[in-house]
């Protein structure tokens, strides 16, 4: 019950750290909102040259498009690390280690709140002027609110494997790039994963990436069975956590408290 | 000029020092503005023509207007963090020093690594080379300049913007990133009310749409006038002016935060 009353109240400050800036917040709605209009354009004059591709109809593409810009803030698909990353290289990191509550539960918590606030700020701007400009379809499935969710989760999962090798590397400016390459494009955040050619569809759509925006967009659209998509979203969301505590294990025993 | 070479100077060594670091950082630059280019190859998987143009012609356009974004951001887009030196009160500093604010701004932590950014629209631009016509190549070189006057003037105005919105100053890169977004794709893919607006306010059109429309000899989707072809120096500079008068009232009205 105490850890439950701690966790909530992780949350309540993770959602009131970044609802503190509001303007920053819209200010980012309006640009994916921009991005979306024309990344949408461009769809349309593939779609209309190539109806029915990837099993989307133009609609659907449409709103594939305004999604994924509706997921940007929430699922951090820039893959941006956790906020801990500077406490890293302060040596804070320290403090965290030896707090009651694990860092990785701790931290998913505030990331979850921040997250909420966010769905709120950015994620809904986009796709309601998305779809007074366009035509676009509305959720099919009532499975979509609890993939969004899963997909935060994954992708949180990801960020803290990515923001934990600060503890090994002293730049970590190639690591958070590669991230960012990584998941703008596996994750479906470029284009589609079903416009991908062969091969290299399949790899995307069995990463963890395709959980963070491609599968949740998916369920939305009901282009996916929502218990098959709902397991890869639950498969991927473990692994990485597993992954995660295990490396904070490791990153426990590596940290090294100076002075006295 | 002399002040503005010195100070990006001494930030590009500055950066250099760090050799890992500096190479990590260009390859990145490279690497993250290049997935663009990609999706275009993977759209032109499935067609033949985007808008009534080919890969290559799409290809010319990326690059002529990815090639200017990248040299307006390498020497000017560091203005765009003026918020954040607003907020740190460290603005204040560059107000008294005997040398222009705006130099001081855009050579501020000079990004040498964007050349990554430079070079892989470098590399789509050359690829898309063989499209130009030798009689019309002498565009190229020009509205590449023009390009750079525009994105130049895009960047002041969304610094400008951030006088008023301190807290927002996010909201410039809808105009500066999505500016070169909309500028990689034919405008004959967007809506007709984006391209006007495009054309006759925010005139991004004039980039290389325009200017290309003469290199590629294609009729205009909209059937705006021939010489809008050749006008685009003319809209560089009339926004070039609009954004100097925005900064010049910024600074005008510039109230330190105090911190």
């Amino acid at each position: 019950m105490a850890a439950f009353v701690l966790y909530l109240r992780l949350f309540q400050y993770g959602f009131r750290r970044h609802s503190t800036y509001l303007a920053a917040a819209l200010a980012g709605a309006f640009t994916n909102t921009v991005f979306g209009v024309l990344r949408a354009y461009v769809l349309i004059a593939l779609w209309e040259a190539r109806p029915g591709l990837a099993g989307y109809t133009l609609a659907e593409a449409v709103t594939f498009c305004f999604l994924t810009q509706a997921f940007i803030g929430p699922m951090q698909v820039f893959g941006r690390g956790l906020s801990f990353g500077d406490r890293i290289r302060s040596g804070d990191i320290a403090f965290d280690l030896v707090r009651p509550a694990p860092l990785l539960a701790w931290s998913l918590a505030e990331d979850l709140g921040r997250a909420a606030y966010l769905t709120l700020a950015r994620s809904l701007p986009p796709t309601i002027i998305g779809a007074a400009l366009f035509t676009m379809v509305a959720p099919v499935s009532p499975w979509f609110p609890l993939s969004f969710a899963l997909g935060v989760v994954v992708s949180f999962g990801w960020r803290y494997l990515v923001t934990l090798t600060s503890c090994w590397t002293t730049d970590d400016r190639g690591i958070h790039t590669l991230s960012a390459l990584l998941t703008m494009f596996f994750s479906g955040m470029v284009l589609p994963l079903g416009l991908f050619p062969g091969w290299l569809r399949t790899v995307a759509e069995a990463l963890p990436f395709a959980a963070m925006v491609q599968v949740p967009a998916d369920v939305w659209l009901g282009a996916e069975p929502p218990l098959q998509a709902l397991g890869f979203q639950l498969l991927w969301a473990v692994a990485l956590m597993g992954l995660g505590a295990l490396l904070t294990v490791a990153a426990r025993r590596k940290v090294v408290v100076q002075g006295g | 000029m002399g002040s503005y070479l010195l100070l990006a100077w001494t930030w590009a060594r500055a950066s250099a020092q760090y050799r890992t670091s500096f190479a990590v950082s260009i390859v990145s630059s490279f690497a993250i503005n290049a997935l663009d280019a990609v999706a275009i190859g993977i759209v032109f998987l499935h067609v033949t023509t985007l808008g009534g143009f080919s890969l290559r012609e799409v290809m010319f356009l990326y690059g002529t207007g990815g090639v200017a974004f990248a040299v307006a951001d390498t020497l000017f887009g560091n203005i765009e963090r003026l918020s954040q030196h607003i907020k740190a009160g460290t603005f204040d500093t560059m107000l008294i020093r005997p040398v222009s604010p705006f130099v001081q701004m855009a050579a501020d932590g000079f990004g040498a690594h964007r050349i990554g950014r430079l070079a892989q629209a470098v590399i789509v631009l050359s690829l898309a080379l063989p499209v130009v016509p030798w009689s019309r190549a002498w565009m190229v070189p020009l509205m590449i300049l023009t390009g750079v006057v525009i994105f130049t003037a895009v960047f002041t105005l969304g610094a400008a913007l951030q006088f008023l919105l301190v807290d927002a100053p996010e909201i410039a890169n809808a105009f500066t990133y999505g500016g070169v977004t909309l500028t990689q794709y034919p405008l004959s893919v967007y809506g007709d009310q984006l391209v006007r607006a495009v054309t006759f306010i925010v005139p991004l059109a004039f980039v290389n749409w325009q200017p290309a429309l003469y290199v590629l000899d294609r009729p205009d989707p909209l059937g705006l006038p021939a010489w809008f072809r050749f006008a685009a120096p003319l809209a560089a500079l009339l926004l070039a002016g609009c954004a100097a008068l925005a900064w010049r009232a910024g600074i005008r009205r510039y109230r330190s935060t105090g911190s």
